[in-house]
C-alpha cells in the first residue's frame, strides 16, 4: 500500500481522492458543454430572440398551469397544514424518519398505480424514498454490485449514468448495443453478447438497467422484450433494475408495459426479487427542483438496505407533506396525467411534423420529452468527430443545443436527442423555422 | 484483480494446509503437497499455492490481534431483537473488521449469498444488513413504541438518545408570525420546480453564511461560495470522505465520538476510521502524543491515513477545543500532510462560555494564522440542527479547497436539498434579528436545561463532565456498574431503558474505550422534564445499589 506519495508536485500539496479528482461525473461532455453555451447566450422571446434555444434539457414544462391552478385552489394560504396551521408544521419539520411519512408514501404507490392504468399494484412499504431519481439509481448500484462488477445497459443511454453508476461506486457499464435496423430494441443476441464481452473480462455482471420508456429513444420498450429481459435475468441469475421515470409520459397509456405489470403476475418469489423500479416525480410532473425520488423493490433486503442507506438523501418532510395531499387527490391525478400525455403527444408531432418537411426523420416514438433524430445524412465522416461537428455546426449556426449521440453511447453515428417539452409552443416553432432555414441553405449548396 | 471462479473461496486451501492434527501429521500435510513440487505441474501448483494460503491467513490472524482495542458495535440502523447481545456484538465487531480489509477478501469471504433469496446482493448490502443491533437503535425503537409525553403517557419512555432540538419554540412564535411565508413559498411553482444548482440556491447560501457567522459570535466572516449545501449531515461527512480519501485509507478520530460516524464514513465509501482513544484522566482531552502514536502504528501496518475528523463542540461531551488544541491540530496535519474535516454541526449550541472557554471555530483559526494551509481544512454544518427543523434536511460543507468544492458541487446532485425547502429556509433565517434572538434564546434555554440536570445528577453522587456546547452531557456512571467491562455497561444500559425507560447512549457506540460512560441528551426536555428523568435514575440507582 503506497504512503505519503506526492502528485505532481512536491509542495506538500494536500491530496484528494480519485473520486474526487476523475472525470467520471462526465460533466465534460458535449451533453454539458451545450448547457455552457445555453447559459451565456439564452434565448429570450421578446429580450433575445437570437439566442440559444435549450433544446438538451429534458424538463416537463407543459403542463404546469393543472399544477399550480390545483395549489391555489385547494391551498389557499395556511389551509395546507389544515387546521394544524403553525404547530402542523412544526410537526411535520421534526419529522425525520428514514422511513418517509405513510402519506406520501401511500400517495406515490397510488399515483404510479395509476400511471399503469392499474395494470400493476404497488405496495407502500416497498417504497423507499431518496433525492431524486439520480440518487435512486446510485444507490440500488451500491446495493446490487460491488466495486469492479459491471451493470449491462442498452446503448444508447442517459449520459448521466456515467456518473450516476459508476463514479462513487466503482462499478462499470458494459453496453447493449442497439442499433436502428429494428428501432433500437434490445435483442437477445445483444444481451447475451454483452454478457460474454464482460465475462471474457473477467467481469461480474450483477444486473441489467433499463429505462422504459427510454431515453434517449423516446420510445417504450415492447412487452416481449421485457420478458425476454426478465428471462434473461434469472437464467443468468442477477438482476433487473427498470427505471421508468418517463412512465407518466406516455402519450398512448395502452402502449406503456411496466415491469412491475409482468412482476405481477409471477408467483416465483426468486423471480420477483430480481426486479426494481426507479421512480421519480421531476419529469411526470414537471418538479425536478423537488428532488423526489423512489425506489420500488419486490426484494426485501434490498428494500431493508436501501432505506437505511437513505439517509445520505433523504426527502426534506415538508415536500413529502406538500405532494402527499396532492398526488392521493386521485380526481387531481388522473386528469393531470390525462392532459399531460395529450400535450406532450402534440408536441411530438408538432415536432416531427415538422422536422419531416425539412426533410429530417425521426424514430418512431410515443413516450417522454423529446425525439431521436436523425442526422446522419449530413455528416462528413460517419465517426464521432464527424457528428460533434455537426453537433457544433448546429450550435452554432443555428443557436440550437441539442445532444448527440455519441455522448449517450449510441454505437451509430449522427442520431442526436432534441428535447420539446421544455419551452412554449412558440418557441419551438421558432427552432422549427431555424431547422428549415438551415435545411433550406444546404440544399441550395 | 481478475477472478476467474468469483465464488472460490481460499477457505478450502486452508483446509488443505497443515493447520491441525499431531505435529507428526502436520508436518506430513505441508511436506506431501510441498513434494509435488518435484513430481508435476499439479504438484507445483499445490506446493505453491498452500502455503500461500497459509501465509495469507497467518497474516490476516495475527492483524486481527494486533488491533489496540476490539471494535465495538458498528452502527446500524434497524433493530430486530429487543437486547444487545454483547457476545453477538463481538462477532459484528470482527465483521466490521472484515470489511475494513482490503476489497478483494472482503468479497471472497463475506460470500454475499442472503437466504431466502437467490439472487445476491453487494458485498456493501450485505454488510449493512447483518449490522448488529446497537443500542442506538434498539434504543431509538422503544422510545418510538412507548414515547413519554408529560400529559398524555407520563410513563413512557424517555427519548434522551438522539442529539435533536426539540423541544425549543422559537419557531412556534416565528412560525405563527408569518404564516404565508412559511406555507405558500413551497406553493410557489415557477421558480422553484426547475432544475436548480444542486449545491445550493446562492440566497440559501448566503442565509447560511450568515447564521454561521452569528453563531462564531461574528469572529468570522463566511464565504457563501464556499459552501456546498446537502440533504443532511450524514450526506456532508460522507461526500467529504469519498472526496478525501481513497477505498481502503483511514481517517483518525478521537474517541468517544458521534455514533453516526461508523454508517456515515464507512458504509459506502471503503475508508476506514481508527480511534484515537482519549481518558477520562485527561477529562477527554485529545493528547497529541496519542494521536502520533496511533498515525505512526497505522503507517507501519500500511495503511495510509488521509485526514482527522475532530467535531467541536465535542460529540458526546460536549467540550469546546480551545484555540492551543485547534492549532495543535493544524500543526499535526500540516507535518503529516493530511487533512482536517472540522464537524462544527452544533456551534450553534454552545451554552457554556465563560467558565468553561469559547468556541472557536476552525475558520476563524485558519483565518488568523499566516502560514497555516488553508487547502486541507473542511468544516460541517448543520442548519437543521440548529434551527431544529430535523424534518427539512439541509447541512454544509465549508472548505477553503476549491478542488474539495468543485467536486463536492458534483457530488451533491446525488443529495440534494429540495426546492421548496430551500425557499422556506431563505425566508426563515434571512432576517438578521429573527437569527440573533433565535442564537440567543436557544443558548440560554440550553444552558438552565443543561445546569438542573448536572445539579440532579450531582445530588444522585452521578458526575458529568464539563460541556459547554453541544446539545448533550458525558456522564460517569461508573460506580452503577455491575462490573467495570463493556458487559456491565450494556446491563447497565439495559436497566436505564428497562427499569428507568430512559433512552440514553451508551459509551460504546461512541467508541469509548473505558466503559460506563454514557451520553444523555437534554435538549430534548423541557424544565420540568428534568425532575421526573432525575426520578427515574434515581429509581435506577437503588436497583443498582440494591444489586451489589
Amino acid at each position: 500500500m503506497m504512503e505519503r506519495s506526492s502528485n505532481n508536485n512536491n509542495n506538500n500539496v494536500v491530496e484528494l481522492s480519485r473520486v474526487a479528482v476523475s472525470d467520471t461525473h462526465g460533466e465534460d461532455s458535449p451533453y454539458f458543454a451545450g448547457w455552457k453555451a445555453y447559459d451565456e447566450n439564452p434565448y429570450d422571446e421578446s429580450h433575445n430572440p437570437s439566442g440559444v434555444i435549450q433544446m438538451g434539457l429534458a424538463e416537463n414544462q407543459v403542463s404546469f398551469d393543472l399544477l399550480e391552478s390545483y395549489l391555489e385552489k385547494k391551498n389557499p394560504e395556511g389551509s395546507m397544514w389544515g387546521s394544524k396551521g403553525a404547530p402542523g408544521f412544526r410537526e411535520n419539520a421534526l419529522f425525520q424518519d428514514y422511513h418517509g411519512l405513510k402519506s406520501f408514501r401511500q400517495a406515490m404507490a397510488s399515483f404510479m398505480q395509476q400511471i399503469r392504468g392499474g395494470k400493476a399494484s404497488f405496495d407502500p412499504d416497498r417504497i423507499v424514498l431518496t433525492a431524486g431519481a439520480t440518487a435512486a439509481n446510485e444507490l440500488l448500484t451500491f446495493i446490487l454490485a460491488d466495486p469492479n462488477d459491471a451493470l449491462l445497459v442498452p446503448t444508447p443511454y442517459y449520459p448521466g449514468f456515467d456518473r450516476d453508476l459508476r463514479w462513487r461506486t466503482g462499478v462499470r457499464i458494459v453496453p447493449i448495443h442497439c442499433d436502428s435496423s429494428n428501432h433500437f430494441q434490445i435483442t437477445p443476441e445483444a444481451l447475451e453478447q454483452a454478457y460474454q464481452t464482460a465475462r471474457d473480462s473477467n467481469i461480474r455482471v450483477r444486473g441489467v438497467l433499463i429505462t422504459n420508456p427510454s431515453n434517449p429513444l423516446g420510445a417504450t420498450v415492447q412487452k416481449k422484450v421485457l420478458e425476454n429481459l426478465l428471462d434473461f435475468c434469472v437464467r443468468k441469475n442477477i438482476h433487473l433494475v427498470s427505471d421508468e421515470i418517463y412512465s407518466g409520459s406516455v402519450f398512448h397509456a395502452s402502449e406503456f408495459t411496466s415491469v412491475a405489470e409482468i412482476v405481477e403476475n409471477i408467483d416465483d418469489v426468486s423471480v420477483k426479487e430480481r426486479v426494481h423500479i426507479v421512480y421519480s416525480l421531476s419529469k411526470d410532473l414537471g418538479l425536478p427542483g423537488f428532488r423526489v425520488g423512489t425506489i420500488y423493490s419486490y426484494n426485501d433486503n434490498v428494500v431493508r438496505t436501501a432505506r437505511r442507506m437513505s439517509s445520505f438523501t433523504l426527502v426534506s418532510s415538508q415536500t413529502q407533506h406538500m405532494l402527499a395531499s396532492m398526488l392521493s387527490d386521485e380526481e387531481f391525478t388522473e386528469k393531470y396525467i390525462r392532459i399531460n400525455r395529450e400535450r406532450l403527444r402534440r408536441r411530438y408531432e408538432t415536432i416531427v411534423e415538422g422536422l419531416k418537411k425539412a426533410g429530417i426523420e425521426c424514430l418512431k416514438g410515443n413516450a417522454g420529452l423529446f425525439c431521436w433524430m436523425n442526422l446522419g445524412f449530413l455528416l462528413h465522416t460517419k465517426t464521432k468527430e464527424g457528428e460533434l461537428e455537426l453537433w457544433d455546426v448546429i450550435l452554432k449556426e443555428l443557436k440550437l443545443n441539442i445532444s448527440p449521440g455519441s455522448s449517450c453511447h449510441c454505437s451509430e453515428y449522427g442520431w442526436f436527442r432534441v428535447c420539446f417539452a421544455n419551452m412554449s409552443e412558440k418557441t419551438l416553432d421558432i427552432a422549427l423555422e431555424r431547422i428549415h432555414e438551415f435545411m433550406d441553405r444546404r440544399r441550395k449548396f | 484483480m481478475t477472478r476467474t471462479e468469483p465464488n472460490r473461496s481460499p477457505k478450502s486451501d486452508s483446509e488443505n494446509s497443515g493447520n491441525g492434527g499431531g505435529g507428526g501429521t502436520t508436518a506430513m500435510r505441508v511436506i506431501v503437497p510441498l513434494q509435488g513440487v518435484v513430481q508435476g505441474r499439479g504438484g507445483l501448483f499445490l506446493g505453491s499455492v498452500i502455503p500461500c494460503a497459509f501465509f495469507y491467513f497467518l497474516q490476516f490472524y495475527l492483524k486481527r490481534n494486533r488491533k489496540n482495542e476490539p471494535d465495538r458495535n458498528p452502527d446500524s440502523e434497524d433493530s430486530n431483537s429487543g437486547s444487545p447481545d454483547p457476545t453477538r456484538s463481538q462477532s459484528v465487531g470482527n465483521l466490521t473488521e472484515l470489511t475494513s480489509l482490503p476489497r478483494s477478501l472482503s468479497r471472497i469471504l463475506l460470500s454475499p449469498r442472503i437466504s431466502g433469496g437467490a439472487v445476491s446482493v453487494s458485498g456493501r448490502a450485505g454488510f449493512v444488513i447483518k449490522g448488529g443491533d446497537s443500542p442506538y437503535h434498539v434504543g431509538q425503537k422503544r422510545v418510538e413504541e412507548d414515547p413519554y409525553d408529560e400529559s398524555g403517557n407520563p410513563d413512557g419512555v424517555i427519548e434522551l438518545g438522539s442529539a435533536q432540538n426539540v423541544k425549543f419554540n422559537l419557531e412556534d412564535d416565528w412560525v405563527s408570525e408569518n404564516p404565508r411565508e412559511v406555507i405558500s413559498d413551497g406553493l410557489c411553482m415557477s421558480g422553484i420546480a426547475s432544475y436548480e444548482p444542486s449545491h445550493g440556491l446562492m440566497e440559501l447560501k448566503m442565509a447560511v453564511a450568515g447564521f454561521m457567522s452569528e453563531a462564531t459570535k461574528n469572529s468570522v466572516s463566511f464565504d457563501p461560495s464556499q459552501l456546498v449545501l446537502t440533504s443532511g449531515a450524514a450526506s456532508a461527512i460522507e461526500i467529504l470522505s469519498f472526496c478525501l480519501a481513497d477505498s481502503g485509507n483511514a481517517f483518525l478520530v478521537p474517541t468517544p465520538c458521534s455514533p453516526g460516524y461508523d454508517r456515515d464514513v464507512k458504509w459506502r465509501t471503503g475508508v476506514d476510521l481508527i480511534h484515537v482513544p482519549c481518558r477520562s484522566a485527561d477529562n477527554f482531552n485529545i493528547s497529541m502524543l496519542v494521536l502520533d502514536r496511533a498515525f505512526y502504528q497505522a503507517k507501519k501496518r500500511g495503511v495510509r491515513i488521509r485526514g482527522i475528523i475532530i467535531s467541536n463542540p465535542w460529540n458526546p461531551t460536549g467540550t469546546l477545543l480551545s484555540r492551543e488544541n485547534l492549532y495543535a491540530l493544524l500543526d499535526f496535519a500540516r507535518e503529516r500532510n493530511i487533512h482536517i474535516i472540522s464537524n462544527e454541526i452544533f456551534a450553534g449550541a454552545v451554552h457554556g462560555e465563560g467558565g468553561g472557554g469559547e468556541f472557536a471555530s476552525m475558520a476563524e483559526v485558519v483565518d488568523t494564522e499566516e502560514n497555516v494551509d488553508k487547502e486541507r481544512v473542511h468544516i460541517i454544518y448543520d442548519l437543521s440542527k440548529d434551527l431544529s427543523f430535523p424534518g427539512l434536511r439541509t447541512a454544509a460543507i465549508y472548505s477553503f479547497n476549491d478542488n474539495v468544492l468543485s467536486a463536492s458541487r458534483k457530488l451533491t446532485k446525488l443529495s440534494p436539498v429540495s426546492s421548496p425547502t430551500q425557499h422556506l429556509l431563505v425566508s426563515a433565517i434571512s432576517s438578521p434579528k429573527f437569527v440573533q434572538r433565535f442564537v440567543k434564546t436557544n443558548r440560554e434555554r440550553l444552558m438552565r436545561i443543561y445546569t438542573e440536570l448536572v445539579k440532579g445528577l450531582k445530588e444522585l453522587g452521578i458526575e458529568c463532565t464539563r460541556s459547554n456546547g453541544g446539545l448533550f452531557c458525558w456522564v460517569d456512571m461508573r460506580g452503577l456498574m455491575s462490573s467495570y467491562s463493556e458487559k456491565g455497561e450494556i446491563e447497565l444500559w439495559n436497566k436505564l431503558l428497562k427499569i428507568g425507560k430512559i433512552n440514553v447512549i451508551p459509551g460504546s457506540c461512541c467508541h469509548c474505550i473505558e466503559p460506563g460512560w454514557f451520553r444523555v441528551c437534554f435538549s430534548n426536555l423541557s424544565e420540568r422534564d428534568v425532575s421526573v428523568v432525575m426520578n427515574r435514575i434515581r429509581k435506577v440507582c437503588e436497583s443498582c445499589k440494591s444489586q451489589h
